[in-house]
């Protein structure tokens, strides 16, 4: 790989061995996909995750003296303060959370905990070369804003955050950012759900095929972070188009670049409706509701303080948002409807996280599969459904 | 009897195991830390150990910081593949493969996902970008 100056000098440790690490990954990164050399970024997003090896990397880089060239937005951890409030947080939890905040603070990096970043604080505009990691901001700036970024690690996301650089391949070129399927949606698509559904149920059909979409109109922004979100969880596409809506496929020729698609699919309602069958748990008895994976939009919050206002939730339920979002709700009365239904918004919190073990074992309800996939891990059940359905749910106590 | 089969590297380094495939993606995260079992459902390799093989498989899946997390924890429990070779890297494994230091390699010849069984002792050695297979004992 040809380096600038520059860039030798960060690699042969000018600025300190936390620099030259990062510049070291970098390299190894641009060799492996024989990248001829590194451009400047100039907004990264780090999927910031509290668990050991996000902690120690980040620790490590801080201990070599790295500081953020390019400062960082990050993802949540938890909210420890609001945690201690309603459940017991282990000292070993407490202990790791203290950690991630003081070493992404010494490292320079923009506080926002917020897994959607692209929404508010960290917005690209078309073409511009950036370097985010976590999986619904990527195919989010890439597909809606036209940004360029690669499906980045949080690692090394940061490592482009320290050194201001990244290796350039892949989604940053044009030739990669074609599109390869075809894929003619006949589904009616009548809610943002079933965008969750597509984009789950799209890899299955094209595998990790660049989909270009018709037959979507005017999908909302969260119908959009659904879409994005899933399709990077059921596979590892960064990227799609959408005929008419997003801004490199004004026409099908265009989001194909002139060639033929390599394939063409028809996803109808049956392959939807089939896909939550086999995501979801069954129904039945429900003993909480969990919402915000990626985090909720105010507007979302606004739907589901529109459903339980006056009543009472039979279960506890929590809305995970940004710490704006969440003071927006708070000034729009939001906040005070969700907690007189028995609800809340948690801020700065991610569902994948340990603050959450009061849950371990029990059932619960969402409308989002990446929040169900992910927490096989910790033990909790959810059943998968749309979000009126589901707040309906809470109010009820079952499914 | 061995046979030498050429490779590219993306993680540095050098390893001997058997070799496991699997043909879906894999996550890491879904792999239990202790035992190095994959935990996810309807995975062809559900149930099965991942340790201390030389994990042949198309390509990773998952979001951007659990192949990191995920592989990190099976490192601290000595319960990570030796090696891995892959069909289509992505950023997010391919960082998590430098960060941890695990050797890993692409761009296989062909052959090699033709005469290779689950069980045949490889050695990587993802720095001179080749690939020893010892078999064909019969």
């Amino acid at each position: 790989m040809e380096l600038t100056q520059e860039e030798q000098r960060m690699l042969d440790g000018v600025y300190g061995p936390g620099t030259a690490l990062a510049m070291k990954i970098q390299v190894a990164i641009g060799e492996a996909f024989q990248a001829p050399r590194m451009v400047p970024v100039t907004r990264t997003h780090v999927a910031l995750s509290n668990q050991e090896a996000d902690l120690w990397f980040v620790e490590k880089l801080v201990a070599g003296g790295a500081v953020c060239r390019v400062s960082p937005t990050v993802n949540p951890g938890f909210d420890l303060e609001y945690f201690q409030c309603i459940t017991t947080v282990s000292p070993e939890d407490e202990a790791i959370i203290r950690r991630t905040r003081a070493a992404y603070k010494a490292i320079g990096a923009t506080l926002t905990y917020d897994c959607t970043p692209y929404l508010q604080q960290n917005i690209p505009r078309f073409g511009e070369m950036v370097s985010y990691s976590e999986s619904s901001a990527t195919p989010f700036i890439n597909s809606v804003y036209g940004a360029r970024t690669n499906r980045e690690a949080a690692q090394s996301a940061l490592c482009a955050a320290v050194t201001g650089v990244a290796p350039l391949y892949g989604y940053m070129l044009d030739e990669n950012r074609k599109g390869q399927a075809l894929v003619r949606v006949e589904a009616d698509m009548k809610s943002d759900f079933d965008y969750q559904m597509l984009g789950y149920f799209t890899p299955e059909k094209i595998g990790f095929r660049i989909p270009v979409f018709t037959g979507l109109h005017n999908p909302t922004p969260e119908a959009l972070m659904n879409l994005g979100a899933q399709l990077n969880t059921g596979g590892n596409v960064a990227i799609y188009h959408i005929v008419g809506v997003t801004p490199e496929a004004r026409t099908l020729e265009d989001a194909f670049q002139g060639s033929k698609p390599e394939m063409e699919v028809v996803i109808t309602n049956e392959d939807l409706q089939g896909m939550r069958e086999r995501l979801t748990d069954q129904g039945g008895k429900i003993d909480f509701a969990l919402y915000g994976c990626p985090h909720f939009t105010i507007h979302q919050v606004q739907t589901v303080a529109d459903i339980v206002k006056g009543k009472k939730l039979a279960v506890p339920l929590w809305i995970m948002t940004s710490s704006l979002t969440k003071e927006l709700a708070a000034r729009m009365g939001l906040l005070d409807t969700l907690k007189a239904a028995g609800g809340d918004i948690v801020a700065d919190t991610c569902m994948d996280q340990p603050c959450w073990k009061f849950l371990y074992g029990k059932k619960g309800i969402t409308d989002s599969p990446k929040c169900a996939y992910y927490t096989k891990r910790r033990d909790m059940q959810f059943v998968i459904t749309n979000l009126e359905e589901s707040v309906e749910a809470a109010i009820k106590g079952e499914i | 009897m061995e046979k030498t089969y050429g490779c590219h590297k993306i993680s540095e380094g050098k390893a001997e195991g058997e070799a496991l495939f699997s043909t879906d993606a894999l996550c890491f995260y879904l792999v239990n830390p202790e035992t190095g079992v994959v935990i996810e459902k309807n995975h062809c390799l559900y149930g099965q150990c991942i340790s201390g093989k030389i994990l042949i498989f198309p390509n990773g899946k998952g979001s951007s910081v659990v192949q990191a997390d995920g592989m990190y924890q099976l490192k601290m429990k000595g319960t990570e593949p030796k090696a891995m070779i892959i069909q289509n890297p992505d950023t997010t494994l391919v960082a998590s493969a430098i960060i941890m230091e695990t050797p890993m390699v692409d761009h296989v010849d062909e052959a090699f996902y033709k005469e290779v069984k689950n069980g045949d002792t490889v050695r990587v050695d993802a720095s001179c970008g080749t690939l020893v297979v010892e078999k064909f004992k019969s």
